[in-house]
């Protein structure tokens, strides 16, 4: 049957009811999601107006709220999950399927998928009495000693705050972009690798111009799959990070992310208008994985044109 | 033996035209898939700037042969070698060969053409960037003159910037045979590269394999007698990992000394 078409026998209409009627179930969640939110949060939104996306203010007690500390705060831990996990995880995917010999590249696979299994309040509990005094013992005493200079290093060495959260998270969603990406390394068929190997080239020269950007799309995915999961992960850097509303500089300095500050204070929002700028919130993060999720697909489309996999 | 007759006869025929030297002479190898034994002390010449054949019915150990030469079996952990690969006398199988240089010297193409997600152009510059720097317009001239050689320049030349998978098959196969010889290999081996092809683009590339000969010394391997008889100068038959003849094709196929190649080459079996 082609696509588009009403089929005519009953076993496959009734097959072509149920299977519309569960896609259209999907956007009418999303449709009706977006409205509910949208409808709790107005009246944040009558108030603010879009000083609420700029303002760093978020003063319960004043009835005064502005989301840019908790934008600021999910943006740079993302960022920094996102700069140490993606290198890492390509890499390690790369020398498992290209390099490691297979007794290895099967047991680094299933401690993958058992890390990946970890439920986040298990990172949460090992950041906070674990990993944050290493931080505070070694590794900030040690940033603040090299490179100091910089305001992104300077600030109260206590193991807490946004750095902390970011290397949590990245060990976080470190798993899934090895496992995806190693996936995707091992659908590179053979025989395109045998001819880049036939000129000659390296490993790295094959893996680097021939797996890499022959599965540019897969890997894409696999890092989309890792910021998702950053963006929106919430105990485990509800535990880490400090859970402050204020604008710094310092990655030492406590912050807060959307996820973070949704967690801690819905339980204890009595006004109206602080339950709304928290369903506020909650929209401005679905609106930025909107962004992102764009704004990864524009760049997979040109991506696709120049190297014109027919995929 | 009767390979030895075989042998003897087209070295006969040889003495009266120009004798042709042995590019590549294969000496007692032998191939293992793990435990399993794929090739039996093969003994094959291939001799310069002529298109040798290797005919025989599938899983017969042809392609197994071929890609004993450049050493690409090597990129699987459970495939070994024995015997001795000679290119110009010298054994490529020994350990003090390097690999990346032997591959360069001798270029392979597949039976499913391989275009590198990347542009037409930057597939034919791939190996000549991984060699060295080059001038921008040293490399143009160079893809240039390596499309065209493939018979391929002209359908081409206002495309360079588009993606090489975006060509028709046998265009692809023949893009994938500019960027093997772009790197001026000595030897060409070709596994089956028509089996994924339609007839126009076998017939060119058919063709082209007659071209590229004088430049090159190609190893062909084939399901396809029928092609074995257009374009090779001699042709081997491999059976069950065993070469059971060699010699000239003509010879071969109207004559064979051997009666299960007599079988093979009349479409008994196989």
């Amino acid at each position: 049957m082609a696509p588009g078409t009403v089929p005519k026998s009953f076993g496959d209409r009734l097959f072509f009811v149920v299977t519309a009627c569960a896609a259209a179930l999907v956007l009418a969640l999303l449709v009706v999601l977006v409205l509910r939110l949208t409808q709790y949060a107005w009246p944040a939104i009558s108030r603010f107006g879009l000083r609420f996306l700029v303002d760093g203010r978020w003063d319960i007690g004043a009835e005064q709220f502005g989301a840019a500390s908790s934008i600021y705060g999910t943006l740079i831990t993302t960022l920094i999950a996102m700069l140490i996990a993606a290198p890492l995880g390509v890499a390690s995917a790369m020398f498992l399927v290209e390099m490691a010999p297979s007794w290895l590249s099967g047991s680094v696979g299933v401690a993958l998928e058992l890390l990946a299994a970890v439920p986040s309040i298990i990172y949460g509990m090992w950041g906070l009495f674990i990993f944050a005094p290493f931080m505070a013992n070694y590794v900030q005493p040690t940033l603040a000693g090299w490179l100091g200079f910089l305001p992104l290093f300077q600030g109260p060495k206590m193991g807490l705050g946004v750095l902390t959260a970011g290397i949590i998270l990245a060990l976080m969603i470190l798993p899934f972009i090895t496992a995806v990406s190693r996936d995707v390394f091992r659908l590179v068929p053979p025989v395109m690798k045998e001819s880049a190997y036939g000129v000659g080239a390296t490993t790295w020269e094959v893996t680097r111009d021939v797996s890499l950007r022959y599965g540019v799309a897969g890997i894409a995915g696999a890092l989309f799959l890792g910021l998702g999961r950053a963006l929106g992960e919430t105990m485990a850097v509800t535990f880490v990070i400090g859970n402050n509303h204020a604008l710094s500089a310092s990655l030492f300095d406590a912050g807060n992310t959307i996820a973070s500050t949704l967690a801690n204070e819905f339980a204890e929002a009595d006004s109206d208008l602080h339950r709304a700028a928290l369903v506020e919130l909650g929209l401005v993060l679905f609106g930025m994985t909107l962004v992102f999720q764009l704004l990864a697909q524009l760049w997979l489309r040109r991506v696709r044109k120049s190297m014109g996999s027919r995929r | 033996m009767s390979i030895m007759q075989s042998q003897k006869v087209s070295d006969d025929v040889d003495a009266t035209a120009v004798a042709p030297t042995s590019k590549i002479r294969a000496r007692g190898l032998s191939f293992w898939y793990g435990g399993h034994q794929a090739l039996f002390a093969n003994d094959l010449d291939i001799a310069e700037h002529r298109v040798t054949a290797i005919i025989g019915p599938s899983g017969c150990g042809k392609s197994t042969h071929l890609r004993v030469y450049n050493r690409i079996f090597e990129l699987y952990p459970h495939q070994r070698a024995e015997g001795e690969v000679q290119i110009d006398g010298t054994n490529v199988l020994g350990p003090t060969t390097d690999v990346l240089d032997l591959r360069r010297r001798v270029g392979m193409i597949f039976q499913k053409p391989t275009p590198f997600p990347m542009s037409v152009f930057d597939n034919v510059a791939y190996g000549l960037r991984l060699e060295k720097r080059m001038r921008r317009s040293a490399l143009q001239e160079r893809v240039e003159l390596a499309l065209r050689r493939a018979a391929l320049w002209d359908e081409v030349k206002d495309k360079l910037r588009t993606a090489g998978a975006s060509l028709s098959g046998g265009q692809q196969q023949r893009l994938c045979i500019a960027r093997a010889i772009a790197v001026e290999p000595e030897v060409l081996l070709m596994d089956e590269p028509c089996s994924a092809i339609d007839p126009v683009g076998t017939a060119k590339i058919e063709q082209l394999i007659g071209e590229l000969r004088e430049r090159f010394t190609i190893a062909l391997v084939t399901h396809n007698m029928q092609q074995a008889l257009r374009v090779s100068d001699y042709t081997a038959f491999f059976f069950e990992g065993h070469i059971v003849e060699f010699g000239e094709t003509q010879q071969l196929f109207e004559r064979p000394a051997e009666p299960q190649t007599a079988d093979y080459v009349s479409g008994r079996f196989g």
